[in-house]
């Protein structure tokens, strides 16, 4: 029980702070990751790939993803769907309260110099959390960070990861005919090419 | 037919259609909300959508409370959102009753090894594209970097970032403090 209220609670807070879209959603599963060790850095990155890869909001998908891995170690199926839920709901709860609160006088809101000089500092600081989560999935996928306690050297360097990602920067920025694909297709590339060089 | 449970419906729909939400939703939601039901004008969905994007949140959520709430109150509001949901709640729950199946096989962990290299990269593209929107000058590019600092090397949780910057945003707009 405790744990569904935390994973509502937790939720809650990523649904009320998480402000900019899907991608704002990740800092708070990377706090989440930390402060309550339900699932591991590597877990969050492939929650990620699944939430970019199915129909769906991917803020939403990533909160339905998460609450059934948590619930699925304390309590099997049941635990997970239940998760699920309530992971979901927590996400969107505080949308439904705000919005709810707001239409009740659009125009204002919309005038309002205070909203819009708040956001003034939230876009920065929003990109700026999307960085350092982006930077802590980087660091756990380009270097083998247990290599890394043993002592720098080459050994250190995922190489394959390396090539991937340079590959990967290049078509979905600089060659014309790809930049413009969606995400899935790059995933599921991805996901052959891990596959055949056993990354 | 019911008006909530066309509500539902009618966002079921959409959350289905919806592939990586964000603007990519913004077509989609023109097509079911405009053309098809008439339930909203062009102008006004707009206005949701900005506003969904400047309230914390999911902009699809955000935008299906505000139709919801339009033609059936709260409940409505309820509603729209709970259909807009929906189908998350249904892939992803069968999608990783599947991966937790098979995530123990070779083959598989080397896929989601290849997968989360392209994640690095998603992230990567998907920062470049708000920080030109959000760094637009010297305040703005001080707060963006002193946030992926701190928030890289403290653990603290974003929630202080999140409410610190609103608070810089205000002061440095309507107080006078100088650029």
């Amino acid at each position: 029980m405790m744990l569904y209220l935390r994973l509502f609670y937790e939720f809650f807070k990523a649904g009320l702070f998480a402000i900019g879209g899907g991608m704002a959603t990740i800092p708070f599963l990377y706090d989440m990751a930390d402060a309550t060790g339900w699932f591991t850095y590597n877990d969050l990155a492939n929650m990620i790939a699944v939430g970019e890869s199915t129909p769906g909001p991917v803020g939403v998908n990533m909160a339905t993803y998460v609450g059934y891995v948590t619930g699925q170690s304390a309590a099997g199926i049941p635990g997970a769907i239940l998760g699920a839920v309530i992971a979901t709901l927590g996400l969107v709860t505080p949308s439904i309260i705000i919005i709810l609160i707001i239409a009740a006088f659009l125009k204002s809101f919309r005038d309002n110099r205070y909203v819009d000089s708040a956001f003034y500092g939230l876009r920065p600081a929003s990109t700026g959390l999307i960085v350092a989560a982006g930077l802590s999935v980087a660091v756990s996928n380009l270097f083998f960070t247990d290599t890394l306690a043993q002592g720098l050297s080459l050994a250190v360097l995922n190489w394959k990861g390396w090539i991937l990602a340079v590959i990967l920067w290049v078509l979905t920025n600089k060659v014309k005919k790809t930049k413009g694909l969606h995400p899935i297709i790059f995933i599921l590339a991805s996901a052959v090419v891990g596959v055949v060089f056993s990354m | 037919m019911n008006m909530l449970l066309d509500l539902f419906l009618t966002f079921a729909k959409v959350g289905v259609m919806t592939f990586g939400g964000g603007y990519a939703m913004l077509p989609i939601l023109q097509r079911e909300l405009v053309e098809n039901k008439h339930w909203a004008a062009e102008e006004e969905l707009v206005d949701y959508f900005a506003i969904g994007q400047c309230t914390p949140g999911v902009i699809a959520v955000n935008t299906a409370t505000f139709v919801g709430q339009k033609f059936k109150g709260i409940v409505g509001g309820i509603v729209a959102t709970l259909g807009v949901v929906f189908p998350s709640l249904v892939i992803i729950s069968l999608l990783a009753g599947v991966i937790s199946a098979f995530s123990h096989l070779q083959w598989v962990q080397h896929a989601f090894g290849g997968i989360r290299i392209c994640v690095c990269i998603l992230i990567c593209n998907a920062v470049v594209k708000l920080y030109k929107k959000a760094v637009v000058d010297k305040i703005t590019l001080v707060v963006f970097l002193l946030v992926a600092l701190g928030a890289y090397f403290l653990s603290v949780s974003p929630v202080l970032f999140v409410v610190l910057s609103a608070v810089i945003g205000i002061a440095v707009k309507n107080w006078g403090v100088r650029k």
